[in-house]
């Protein structure tokens, strides 16, 4: 019995990163397999059912979903700490605080679903699939980035996952795309990650209608509590079934919170207080809740949550060192990539005697 | 916001005045590019109160550059205005402002983002003078920063210097110093025409001496005038913005070899002051154009094909040559960044090969 549960653990913990666990397992045996939680009721806009209000959520999910949260909070400080110290430049949205966000769409949405986002992206990234090391290492722009050191932060692309955009601003694109979306019922899931600030500016001095969710008359919404894991993920699969099921777009707003400013060269505090994100933190930390869920129902205990957190600083780590040490794109590569699937031409450098290779 | 005020000695120290006005003859000030503006904005603000700023962080937040700071406080909601993040929405808003007899100035937090509001830039401002037979005129300044920074690669490093240029209906200016940035941005206000002033985000931080003459309150640049800020005899070398230092710079470097550049900071890409591009090449007989935009049909190629077009070929010793940047979409890594922009060295040697030496 306990050999298997030895394994069980040692699989979980091993998770997606495929690392060896090599820690032993605690010798007091006594979790809970699931517990049931009762979550948030979302608020419905042009829907007469929503997501279940309770979620199932079994040992090996949380522990997953922690970990994960826990390395995307810990990437995006590194990524904080080495855009200090000059290893990133340019700009770097970070989106510690909205963890929950990018955990639970994951968890709710299938593994062919393809996404698209703006230019806080790093969380995005690591939950469709990329690994820590090519995100740290294309923000210090290295040939072992996702994108080989030539996008940056806001540039990194994956299988089924098209960036990382840096231009925004697009209310009325957006309306354009809702009304494409619903003519044609395109099984699209429009979420806004309304974090309460456009860049410096609260949303109340920026949109006449702060319900997003409502926005669109003839699409429904769901406002979600996007600082519970299981919240986002209850809804994800709710708005997922629903669009499956040929009944068309539907629009998902996650109430949810980014600690840091709007970017790297904006503290973040002249437009809000200290205090109001010191509430945030102490209140609805999104790793913080699903700690305190699994703990108190028995579905981990102190020193295994400690366990992994020492697992991810070290892959935070690691990814650090190979993210500051891997060498920078060969200048040859310049030219590379500017057409695909075409005959190799040459690229025109800062003169006309400066001559670039390009092969798609 | 008050820049440091004295003179400069006979052995390069920096001696402060005091700001005892009995003994208070100022020669000179140092000024940076974005105090400049702001200074510019400041005056043209309270001179007409038809002029207002509107567009993302201008007021509450003093800026996303700090371009604006101290105006909202002083102007208040009505003149200084925050937008939602809606290029094309609030470039609207302003065209049509201008057009019922007010002056924006509208900002794009970066020329990129100006593509979302094209449309509005060109259809709406550019064209409505001509196409209206001359009753409806637009004065509007679009300003903001243009072409490349530091790493922020593909999607924010782009110059929108020929784009603009190449449309009738529009003048475009890009300014290098800070005297050319206050000077161009009072002028732009002024004029009942849609001008976009493509400002530069390194620039916004470099001091710049002030003359008297630039400290007025009616100190105005003209549109469509370049300016020699070098005078030599080998050589013609003409930019824009930027690369107007890295060519001071190559410049002075070459001095010592013995080679006098004649250095030309065009100021105005539309209308182009092309007569004192060709005066300068009639004089040195040799053309070197440097610019941060991409090769293919920019701002160089333009100066090159009016030249043939002009008296001046006749009077060239060898083929013009530009010099740009790199013909990709901007890279992120440092290294790739660095050899997609035009540096002194790339300038040094498109000048040398220019004199066959």
């Amino acid at each position: 019995m306990k050999k298997m549960l030895a394994a069980a653990v040692s699989r979980v913990l091993g998770g997606g990163a495929q690392k060896p666990a090599s820690r032993v397992l605690v010798a007091s045996c006594n979790y809970s397999n699931d517990a049931t939680f009762e979550i948030k009721k979302c608020d419905l806009h042009r829907l007469e059912e929503g997501p279940p209000v309770t979620a199932v959520l079994t040992r090996e999910d949380g522990l997953q979903y922690y970990r994960m949260m826990q390395t995307v909070r810990r990437m995006e400080l590194k990524a904080d700490q080495l855009y200090k110290q000059k290893f990133i430049r340019g700009f770097c949205h970070l989106c510690d605080g909205q963890e929950a966000c990018y955990v639970g769409l994951k968890a709710g949405a299938n593994p062919s679903d393809h996404a698209i986002t703006a230019y806080r992206a790093h969380g995005l990234c690591y939950a469709y699939g990329l690994s820590v090391q090519s995100i740290l290492a294309e923000l210090t722009g290295r040939r072992g980035g996702c994108a080989k050191g030539k996008g940056g932060s806001m540039h990194m692309y994956g299988r089924n996952f098209y960036g990382g955009n840096g231009i925004v601003g697009a209310q009325g694109q957006i309306f354009e795309a809702y009304n494409m979306a619903a003519l044609w019922k395109l099984p699209c899931i429009f979420i806004c990650e309304n974090n309460r600030y456009g860049m410096g500016t609260a949303i109340e001095r920026a949109s006449a209608s702060t319900d997003y969710y409502k926005r669109v008359n003839f699409i429904p919404g769901l406002r979600v509590d996007g600082m519970d894991v299981l919240c986002v993920r209850e809804a994800t699969k709710f708005a997922a079934d629903y669009c499956r099921s040929g009944k068309g777009p539907i629009v998902m707003e996650l109430q949810t919170y980014r600690y840091h400013g709007h970017s790297m060269s904006d503290p973040g505090i002249s437009y809000r207080t200290r205090e109001e994100i010191q509430n945030i933190r102490s209140k609805s930390d999104p790793i913080m809740l699903l700690k305190d869920k699994m703990l108190n129902n028995k579905l981990s205990s102190i020193e295994e949550l400690k366990e992994i957190d020492v697992g991810v600083r070290k892959e935070i780590d690691d990814a650090a060192q190979f993210a500051t040490t891997d060498p920078e794109p060969p200048l040859e590569e310049l030219g590379h990539h500017v057409y695909n699937n075409n005959l190799p031409f040459e690229v025109r450098g800062t003169n006309q005697w400066i001559k670039f290779k390009s092969i798609s | 916001m008050s820049p440091p005020r004295g003179s400069l000695e006979s052995d390069g120290r920096f001696e402060e005045t005091s700001l005892d006005a009995s003994s208070f003859t100022p020669l000179f000030i140092l000024v940076t590019v974005r105090e400049a503006i702001n200074q510019g904005m400041d005056e043209e603000l309270e001179r007409d109160e038809k002029v207002f700023l509107l567009g993302e962080e201008v007021a509450q937040y003093d800026g996303a550059y700090k371009v604006s700071r101290g105006l909202w406080k002083k102007y208040g909601d009505k003149r200084i205005i925050d937008t939602p993040i809606s290029e094309m929405g609030f470039a609207g808003i302003a065209v049509g402002a201008a057009m019922a007899g007010l002056r924006p100035i509208c900002e794009f937090m970066t020329f990129n983002f100006s593509m979302q509001a094209i449309d509005q830039v060109i259809n709406s401002a550019a064209k409505t003078y001509y196409m209206s037979g001359g009753l409806q005129p637009v004065p509007i300044v679009f300003r903001g920063p243009n072409g490349a920074s530091a790493g922020v690669a593909a999607q924010h490093s782009q110059c929108f210097a020929a784009w603009y240029g190449h449309c009738p209906g529009l003048k475009v200016v890009s300014p290098w110093n800070s005297e050319d940035a206050k000077g161009l941005i009072k002028s732009a206000i002024r004029d009942n025409n849609p001008v976009v002033v493509l400002e530069n985000e390194l620039m916004y931080g470099v001091p710049f001496e002030f003359s008297s003459e630039a400290q007025s309150k009616d100190f105005l640049v003209p549109i469509g005038k370049a300016k020699i800020e070098r005078q030599g005899t080998h050589i013609t070398v003409v930019s824009h913005s930027r690369p107007v230092g890295h060519c001071l710079e190559a410049a002075t470097v070459l001095s010592k070899e013995g080679i006098e550049c004649e250095v030309i900071n065009m100021r105005t890409i539309r209308p182009m002051d092309i007569e004192t591009i060709e005066a300068s090449v009639v004089k040195t007989n040799h053309l070197v154009t440097v610019e941060g935009g991409w090769p293919q049909f920019g701002v160089g190629a333009e100066i090159c094909a009016r030249i043939m077009e002009g008296p001046a070929f006749n009077f060239l010793d060898a083929p013009a040559v530009r010099v740009t940047g790199a013909d990709v979409p901007m890279p992120y890594a440092k290294i790739l960044e660095d050899n997609s922009v035009p540096q002194v060295k790339d300038i040094i040697f498109a000048i040398k090969k220019t004199l066959n030496i």
